[in-house]
């Protein structure tokens, strides 16, 4: 699997008129760009822009590429660009497999062998028709992971997904992430407070404000 | 087809009024070309003028339209404000939307088999503390200050009321108010009076107005409770329209624009009211009054409102008891015998009235939800939402029914337009489509956004994501607003009545035509059944997410 870049080109979002924040880079495949500062900043609003949900409240200009093909225009669904919340959000009315499940693109062949995979490969095995509620935070973080993998996405953002995590699951956890975004070679921008998930990323960081 | 949802709804809900209203002008001036009336001119005004006891008639309208959401209104706010933040509150929240279920009428009905002369509530105390043997000669339902028809209206609204102001407290912070209030040195229930009740008045003011409007001009429960001689004016406007003498309408049609200004009148004074009584409270606020009347409006609030909803209760177990009741002689709390003998008899003439009350029922909610759904799912893609809603969902609850659906009925009939299920179901849907709105937009607006962003990420489209995680996830609120779909249409007599020429039977007309004449067996029967089909509604809307998410143990209460 070879990835390509994420180029954030002469990005700027304004709130009410007001510049809030301007970036201009490119992300190789594989690499984190982690973006910090006091909340208010931009920083989510930064991630929704890149997704191709931000509210109407703000206005952004700028182009955003995966490789040669410009987004711009794109809706979210057709981006190709994955995005892991805060909390692990696992659909509530499914079973872990069928959350995996729903991920799964329609044109991929043996779609439910792929679930089992990925579900053996975090040492979830035959936890497939579990109610998500029954699952550790772990075991909810991973199988949220899994789930973005699955959907086959050519960048991922990270918004702040390990800050709701306890102390020792955190390092466990962003370790377990940053590892297998690598692996896929995928590009990745990381939103967060802590200093620590920034380090543990690697990559280049940017401070706003 | 999205696109085009919200103003499909705006249309929906104010043509007809709007179209029913100027139809019943022309006539009032005496311009109906359909019976030979050409020259317009103040006839029919000065006829209405001389009939005998309309003032008397057009003032019991507007004293009820005032009085009885007074009452309402400041039960309610009694209630919240004593028992905020405490475990009655949550009580409260499960009993409201089943309380608001049951029908005006049966309601109604239930009230005059509490109050009556030989009614529960005497032989009770009989003989023992009155030492009556027979029901005393009292005219207690129907009386001539419409007292009672009043009673039956504030039972009735206020689990309207209740629901509006549970609906709305959430984003007032009430919690947060009433504790920094207390640290002030505020006892609770001043502190709510004080720093929550200002909040929500103006969330609670459009269904205010609302329940003005129904009160000026209810028909059913006026025809059961309300005084007869003479009785309240939308009762006189039906009687004139369903005259055989056809020039009879020329009056119905002068006395429904008479009953719009009546219902414009007590907003009127409403309005004017609420600018003295906000300067008044402003200054009673500023005063300081931290502990005053505290233990009175704790005692108050909470004893008030047990009293009205336990009168409520206890009316609709009357309905009960006397379906089954044989011999009941007068001052016997309880019949000596119980017998099936009613419902043998009501049986074999239940089937038409009940098939047409669930066919309608079920297709305008359908529509409705259908419609709102369309409306709400526009709104959440396009990030807001036509600000002429919330108007266009309040013009038919706040414009008499009484005065449009009759010029609606006269002009559907010069389109010629064949009466019959269709066009009550149309009718239906005037009411049916703003209190499923009023029930799903809070629910639908308050799901988390991420929800529908993460599925997207994952590549799912919004159609997609509408079907496989916003439906399962608000299937509670759904099956809520469908019930309260269910039950309005229910309930709707006025609606059936006129567009359907008094062809169309459903249970709530079968019900009401009794209430002149029926037997009490006969009419227990029929209103009981009333209450019990949207009962039913709710308790399967309650079930069914319940049964249906068993296994998701996060699916179970949270969200709805």
């Amino acid at each position: 699997m070879s990835g390509v870049c994420l180029t954030l080109k002469d990005i700027q979002i304004n709130l009410n008129g007001k510049p809030l924040l301007q970036i201009n880079t490119c992300i190789e495949p594989g690499a984190t760009l982690t973006v910090m500062g006091p909340s208010g900043i931009g920083k989510s609003s930064l991630l929704a822009y890149v997704a191709g949900f931000l509210s109407s409240d703000f206005s952004a200009s700028g182009e955003i590429f995966l490789g040669d093909c410009c987004l711009n225009d794109l809706p979210a669904e057709q981006r190709g660009i994955g995005l892991l919340f805060q909390d692990p959000l696992l659909f509530p009315h499914l079973s872990v497999a069928q959350n995996l499940l729903f991920a799964v693109p329609r044109r991929v062949s043996h779609r439910r062998q792929q679930v089992d995979q990925a579900l053996e490969a975090v040492g979830l095995k035959g936890f497939g028709d579990r109610d998500p509620a029954t699952l550790s935070g772990g075991q909810k973080a991973r199988v949220a992971l899994q789930r973005l993998l699955l959907s086959q996405p050519k960048a991922v953002l990270l918004d702040e997904p390990f800050s709701r995590l306890d102390a020792h699951l955190r390092q466990e956890i962003r370790q377990h992430v940053f590892q297998t975004l690598q692996q896929a070679e995928l590009p990745s921008i990381l939103v967060t407070h802590d200093a620590e998930d920034a380090a543990a990323s690697g990559g280049p960081v940017m401070t706003l404000g | 087809m999205l696109r085009a949802a919200p103003w499909l709804m705006i249309s929906l809900l104010t043509i007809p009024v709007l179209a029913g209203l100027s139809a019943i002008v022309l006539p009032a001036f005496a311009y109906l070309p359909a019976l030979q009336y050409h020259e317009p001119g103040l006839m029919v005004w000065r006829e209405l003028w001389g009939t005998p006891g309309i003032g008397r008639s057009a003032l019991l309208s507007l004293s009820a339209g005032l009085l009885a959401p007074l009452l309402s209104l400041l039960l309610v706010m009694l209630f919240l404000a004593s028992t905020s933040g405490t475990r009655w509150a949550a009580v409260m929240r499960k009993l409201v939307a089943p309380l608001l279920a049951v029908p005006h009428a049966a309601a109604a009905f239930g009230l005059a088999f509490l109050i009556a002369p030989s009614g529960f509530a005497l032989r009770l105390i009989s003989p023992e503390l009155t030492g009556w043997q027979r029901p005393p000669d009292l005219l207690i339902l129907n009386d001539a200050l419409g007292l009672s028809m009043m009673l039956g209206l504030v039972l009735k609204e206020i689990p309207f009321l209740l629901l509006m102001a549970l609906a709305a407290l959430p984003q007032l912070n009430a919690d947060q108010r009433v504790t920094m209030a207390r640290s002030l040195g505020y006892r609770p229930i001043l502190g709510w009076l004080w720093t929550v009740a200002p909040a929500l008045y103006p969330l609670l003011r459009l269904p205010l107005f609302a329940v003005i409007a129904f009160a000026s001009a209810t028909v059913d429960v006026a025809l059961i409770l309300g005084p007869t001689l003479p009785p309240t004016l939308s009762v006189r406007i039906i009687g004139w329209f369903s005259d055989p003498d056809l020039n009879q309408r020329l009056l119905a049609s002068a006395a429904a624009l008479l009953q719009l200004m009546i219902t414009l009148f007590a907003i009127a004074v409403w309005i004017v009211a609420e600018n003295i009584v906000a300067r008044l409270y402003r200054a009673m606020l500023l005063s300081g009054n931290r502990r005053h009347g505290h233990a009175v409006l704790n005692v108050l609030g909470k004893s008030l409102m047990v009293m009205t909803l336990g009168t409520l209760l206890i009316s609709l177990l009357l309905l009960f008891i006397q379906a089954f009741a044989g011999t009941w002689r007068f001052p016997d709390n309880l019949p000596a015998a119980w017998t099936l003998r009613h419902w043998q008899s009501v049986g074999p003439l239940l089937l038409a009235p009940l098939g047409n009350t669930l066919l309608l029922g079920l297709l305008s909610t359908a529509f409705a939800v259908l419609l709102v759904v369309a409306v709400l799912e526009h709104e959440r893609r396009q990030g807001r939402a036509p600000a002429q809603i919330l108007w266009a969902i309040y013009i038919p609850l706040l414009v008499p029914q009484v005065a449009f659906l009759y010029g609606l009925t006269l002009l559907l009939e010069q389109l010629r337009w064949q009466p019959g299920l269709l066009m009550v179901g149309l009718a239906h849907s005037l009411f049916v489509v703003p209190y499923v709105y009023l029930s799903l937009a809070e629910p639908y607006r308050r799901l988390d956004p991420r929800w529908q962003q993460l599925a997207a990420t994952l590549g799912a489209s919004p159609n997609r994501t509408w079907w496989c995680i916003k439906l399962p996830l608000l299937l509670a609120p759904l099956a809520t607003a469908f019930a309260v779909g269910l039950a309005v249409s229910i309930g709707q007599y006025l609606a059936t009545l006129l567009t359907g020429a008094g062809r169309v039977t459903t249970l709530t007309t079968e019900a009401i035509a009794l209430a002149s004449g029926g037997t009490r067996a006969t009419i227990a029967v029929w209103a009981l059944l009333q209450a019990a089909v949207p009962m039913l509604g709710f308790a399967m809307a309650i079930m069914l997410p319940r049964l249906w998410w068993r296994k998701r143990r996060d699916m179970t209460g949270q969200l709805t």
